[in-house]
């Protein structure tokens, strides 16, 4: 520990967070507090869906809640495919970006202005256009040397997700490489250090912190993006709601549930996930 | 500590012998802008020499030093380290690097890595040395610095003197010939100073040769066999430390004399 005695780094009264020693909040064990507000959003959500079920139930039709049991099946399957569509856009889209962020901070020039012009295109395009055009510009099939390899639309809606996420994960990376002191850059010179064995052993073991609050965050964005696929007909969640509504025979009183138990959803998924990434934010905010 | 092997010598000291001067500057310019930092700097440091380099802050003591191992890239003049120039564009920076060690202000050690791990990547990554010898070395260096026992400590446990020493131990491990000391208790808390001018002063009297950028008159003066006085780019008056600290020639060494005394 610090040879400096813990007297003079604790005034009296309450320090500010940042003053305080980094050790400390890494002691804070890692956990998810629940809170009573958390519960009341639950209960909250949970309501709409189950009340505007009850009150719609009697009668020879089903229930809005036996509705949403019936189907859940096909409705959770339809969210697996959200699910599966983030994470996957999410890699792909992070191994680029870091290309592309690293290759915007390198030497070769027209490297860098090309990366720098992909980043800010692909980051300040709507998402939506770049999933249309990810769909109609990507062929459903491809072939190779004779063997036909399909091109499902959910893949090729990952790609058209991938690509804003490439755009914002080089500049998460760029963002976090500055943030780093010049002086790491002096001392790997120093010691004979090339610039790559510079940037992997050195400058990007040491943004990996930096880097996963807003990676987090991303990935939060996307996932709640993916819904946005329905609209170019790839089948997931809120295509099947729809589905489901016309199959019941699209009663007016249960789009309420139907589309409040896809919320319900996204919200258990994200929720969560959001609440990590506050709890490592404050955590690494301490440490500067 | 054991010198370098003669066979790991590099080949661009081919031409070089040690009495010959170890550095040598000749009219040594640079520019940052319009802002002429270092406008023609000449002198030897011969081998086992320890130098300091004085002056008013913003008279290009950092840059010049820098100039050196090549972090600042010189506009015009010549450096050359055991007879390498430095100012070659197909200059092998690795060679250079590898004879001259640099400490900084900030210390700079990997806040991810342990101070042994600090040590030891260096020579293990960038030279290809064999892992174990380079433990074995490492650990007689934090011995030397007198830091046994912090060897797995991450940098942020230590304190700004334990942290200053083993940068000056991860320097050492690249067995250099010479060591830049750029403004190396600047940063220090007052009672951990000592201790890391203790660790400079061991290693100037095993003969290593010591360049240093520093506030510390009192150590400039009992450690160092040669002072440079520099102010706006130019060395304004230099000389055995005892001469310049009591009978400085010029205005400007006696004024920044007078304040800083």
């Amino acid at each position: 520990m610090s040879d400096v005695p813990m007297n003079r780094r604790e005034p009296a009264g309450k320090p500010f967070a940042v003053l305080l020693p980094y050790k400390r909040a890494a002691r804070e064990p890692i956990k998810l507090r629940l809170r009573f507000i958390h519960a009341l959003g639950f209960v909250g959500l949970s309501a709409i869906v189950g009340g505007a079920a009850f009150a719609q139930s009697g009668g020879a039709q089903l229930s809005a809640l036996e509705v949403i049991f019936k189907w859940s099946p096909l409705l959770l399957y339809g969210f697996s495919f959200n699910i599966l569509i983030s994470v996957l856009a999410m890699s792909i889209g992070s191994v680029l970006g870091l290309g592309l962020g690293l290759v915007t901070m390198g030497h070769n020039l027209p490297a860098r202005y090309t990366g720098w012009l992909l980043t800010q295109f692909f980051r300040n395009a709507p998402w939506l256009v770049l999933l249309f055009f990810a769909m109609f510009l990507i062929p459903f099939q491809f072939r190779i040397f004779g063997t036909t390899i399909p091109f499902p639309d959910w893949i090729k809606a990952t790609i058209g997700f991938s690509l804003p996420v490439m755009a914002n994960v080089a500049e998460i990376v760029r963002g976090a490489v500055r943030s780093l002191p010049s002086g790491q850059w002096e001392a790997a010179e120093s010691l004979a250090f090339s610039r790559r064995q510079t940037l992997w052993m050195i400058i990007l073991p040491q943004c990996v912190k930096r880097m996963l609050p807003p990676w987090m965050n991303l990935y939060t964005l996307v996932a709640m993006a993916t819904v946005q696929a329905s609209i170019v007909g790839v089948t997931e969640m809120l295509t099947l709601t729809s589905e489901v509504h016309a199959a019941e025979g699209g009663r007016p009183e249960l789009l309420a549930p139907l589309y409040g138990f896809a919320m319900l959803c996204f919200f258990l998924y994200c929720y969560p996930i959001e609440r990590f990434t506050h709890y490592l934010e404050r955590r690494f905010n301490v440490q500067t | 500590m054991s010198r370098k092997p003669v066979m790991s010598e590099s080949h661009a000291t081919a031409g070089w012998t040690p009495e010959q001067p170890i550095v040598r500057l000749r009219d040594v310019r640079k520019s940052f802008g319009h802002l002429e930092v270092l406008s023609g700097v000449s002198f030897d440091v011969a081998k086992g020499e320890v130098v300091c380099i004085i002056g008013p802050s913003g008279s290009g003591k950092s840059t010049l030093i820098r100039c050196i191992n090549a972090l600042v890239h010189m506009d015009s003049g010549s450096i050359k380290v055991m007879g390498q120039e430095v100012n070659d564009p197909k200059l092998d920076k690795l060679d250079l690097r590898r004879k001259v060690g640099m400490v900084f202000q900030q210390y700079n050690l990997f806040p991810h890595r342990t101070a042994i791990q600090n040590v030891m990547m260096a020579p293990v990554h960038v030279l290809g040395q064999d892992k174990a010898e380079v433990e074995e070395r490492a650990y007689k260096l934090m011995k030397k610095v007198r830091l046994e026992g912090k060897e797995h400590a991450y940098p942020g446990e230590l304190s700004g003197g334990q942290q200053q020493r083993v940068a000056i131990a991860r320097s050492l491990a690249m067995r250099p010939d010479v060591m830049l000391f750029d403004e190396v208790t600047a940063a220090l808390d007052p009672e951990t100073v000592k201790e890391v001018l203790v660790t400079i002063r061991e290693l100037a009297e095993e003969g290593m040769t010591c360049m240093l950028v520093t506030h510390e008159m009192g150590f400039a003066r009992e450690i160092a066999d040669h002072v440079y006085f520099t102010d706006r780019g130019v060395i304004v008056e230099h000389g055995a430390p005892e001469e310049l600290f009591t009978s400085a020639k010029d205005e400007r060494t006696r004024a920044f004399l007078s304040q800083i005394l």
